[in-house]
């Protein structure tokens, strides 16, 4: 039972970056040739506070990838012969009986994602531009140039997706694993958790749409 | 037969049942043809009909667990058609009536399957691994002295009622094998918070919660998952409440306790 709280801290903090990350990410809609978000993009890269919780970050998802693995295969070995007729569909629902095919899929996808964007905005390997005359790496240009690619686009619509799901057994499996279960506050939690998951993950998945259909 | 609707028409049906010799041995689904089953028996009357034709033929009737057959007992089990305790929900095997299937159907048998329920014979499961559950820490064993008078020890009554509705888990197993972890968790968590929620059983909760799961994951259950299939098989209604009443419990305890180990 430790690591399924350590799964529901985990998850739940990696959920409160989600939403810094599409608040940042929203700047990318300011019309301004990329002005703001490569200055946010540098402030990102260099405030000592952000890089410490970069570290942080990281954390939580290795706890949180390091705990699903060895709960998987701890609850695979609970049942070693499987069913020759099972209908779990009859009592629970799918994303909740599929988060490690869905977080590996995000899994995937976030690698792809760092690969793109942090790796070379982190490690070098972006074009410059002058804004008030001061250099910056043009990492808004990679977001457009990334998102004129039908495939690339369809990765990430298909991430998001796949996070939604996630999310939405996740956001109030993570209260229930803590044992915060109450008549009163349970359906807001569920409520809530619903709208944060499908809110969030289409507010990620419009960024590349947008760019693919309106920025050529 | 009294009571008997004489509308029921007799059905012919395809059982496909998993016979295993023993612990050690491999099984397989043996198929098995049956006619004029009526729609008012029982699950277990209809296999009592198999066996009983399987014995006049010389071959070994299939062994499955029952014991009451009036669905307070938790022994009897059965994995039907890819549900516990077959497709209808709240109610036990023996308690399932063959009105649910029709004419023509294939009926799928299998055993609870769990890493922790081993396999003994055909249908029928070990399923000792709760008993040591319940040894870990499923009792009271504070010295209580004489009877008390009645009502000296105030429960509230909503107290009392949720108490009650944990402690009407049978035991059956159904939980652990509806779940896809094989997870013990709503057992576990009834057990535990029936006593919790009481009185008599507050002074051991911590010990109680804290050596109840180390014997659950001692042996070999999965973890929880969150999906609520137990709740929606389980044949007495046990709430997923119990669960997280459970979990408050161990955070509690292991924030608490003096117990270090």
């Amino acid at each position: 039972m430790g690591r399924k709280i350590v799964m529901s801290i985990t998850g739940l903090f990696l959920c409160s970056f989600l939403v810094v990350h599409l608040i940042g990410n929203l700047q990318l809609f300011n019309n301004d040739g990329g002005e703001a978000f490569n200055i946010y993009s540098r402030f990102m890269g260099t405030n000592p506070i952000i890089r410490t919780m970069e570290f942080v970050l990281l954390a939580g998802f290795a706890f949180h990838i390091y705990d699903a693995l060895v709960l998987t295969r701890r609850n695979k070995a609970a049942r070693p012969i499987g069913y020759a007729n099972n209908h779990p569909e009859q009592n629970s629902t799918w994303s909740s009986r599929n988060m490690g095919l869905l977080g590996t899929v995000i899994l995937v996808f976030l690698i792809i994602h760092l690969w793109n964007f942090f790796v070379p905005a982190r490690f070098g390997g972006l074009e410059g531009v002058v804004i008030d005359d001061v250099e910056y790496e043009n990492l808004y240009l990679r977001v457009v140039e990334s998102f004129q690619v039908w495939w690339y686009v369809a990765i990430y619509v298909v991430a998001m997706f796949a996070l939604a799901y996630h999310l939405i057994h996740g956001f109030q499996s993570a209260f229930q694993t803590l044992g915060l279960d109450h008549k009163k506050y349970t359906p807001f939690i569920q409520m809530f958790g619903y709208a944060f998951s499908v809110i969030v993950c289409f507010g990620f998945a419009i960024i590349p749409l947008y760019f693919f259909f309106f920025f050529r | 037969m009294a009571g008997s609707n004489p509308n029921a028409k007799p059905m012919d049906l395809t059982l496909k049942v998993w016979r295993q010799k023993n612990r050690e041995t491999a099984g397989q689904l043996v198929t098995y043809p049956m006619k004029g089953i009526s729609p008012d028996m029982s699950f277990l009357e209809m296999l009592d009909v198999l066996n009983d034709d399987l014995s006049v033929r010389g071959e070994e009737p299939i062994a499955f667990d029952h014991d009451c057959r009036e669905g307070i007992c938790g022994m009897c089990s059965l994995f039907i058609n890819g549900r516990a305790h077959g497709p209808e929900r709240g109610t036990t095997t023996c308690q399932l009536h063959m009105r649910h299937f029709n004419d023509g159907d294939t009926i799928t048998i299998e055993p609870w399957r769990a890493a922790a329920f081993p396999v003994h014979k055909d249908l029928v499961v070990d399923r000792s691994a709760f008993d040591r559950i319940q040894q870990a820490g499923g009792y009271i064993s504070v010295n209580t002295g004489g009877v008390p008078d009645a009502n000296e020890i105030p429960i509230p009554k909503i107290i009392a009622d949720k108490a009650f509705d944990a402690a009407t888990c049978i035991g059956c197993g159904a939980c652990v094998a509806a779940c896809k972890n094989a997870s013990a968790i709503l057992f576990v968590s009834a057990k535990v918070s029936q006593m919790s929620m009481l009185p008599q059983g507050k002074t051991e909760r911590k010990t109680r919660v804290e050596n109840m799961v180390a014997q659950m994951d001692i042996e070999g259950f999965g973890s929880c998952t969150n999906t609520g299939a137990c709740a929606a098989e389980c044949p007495v209604g046990i709430s997923l409440e119990n669960i997280n009443m459970m979990r408050r419990e161990f955070i509690s305890a292991k924030a608490t306790s003096e117990n270090l180990a």
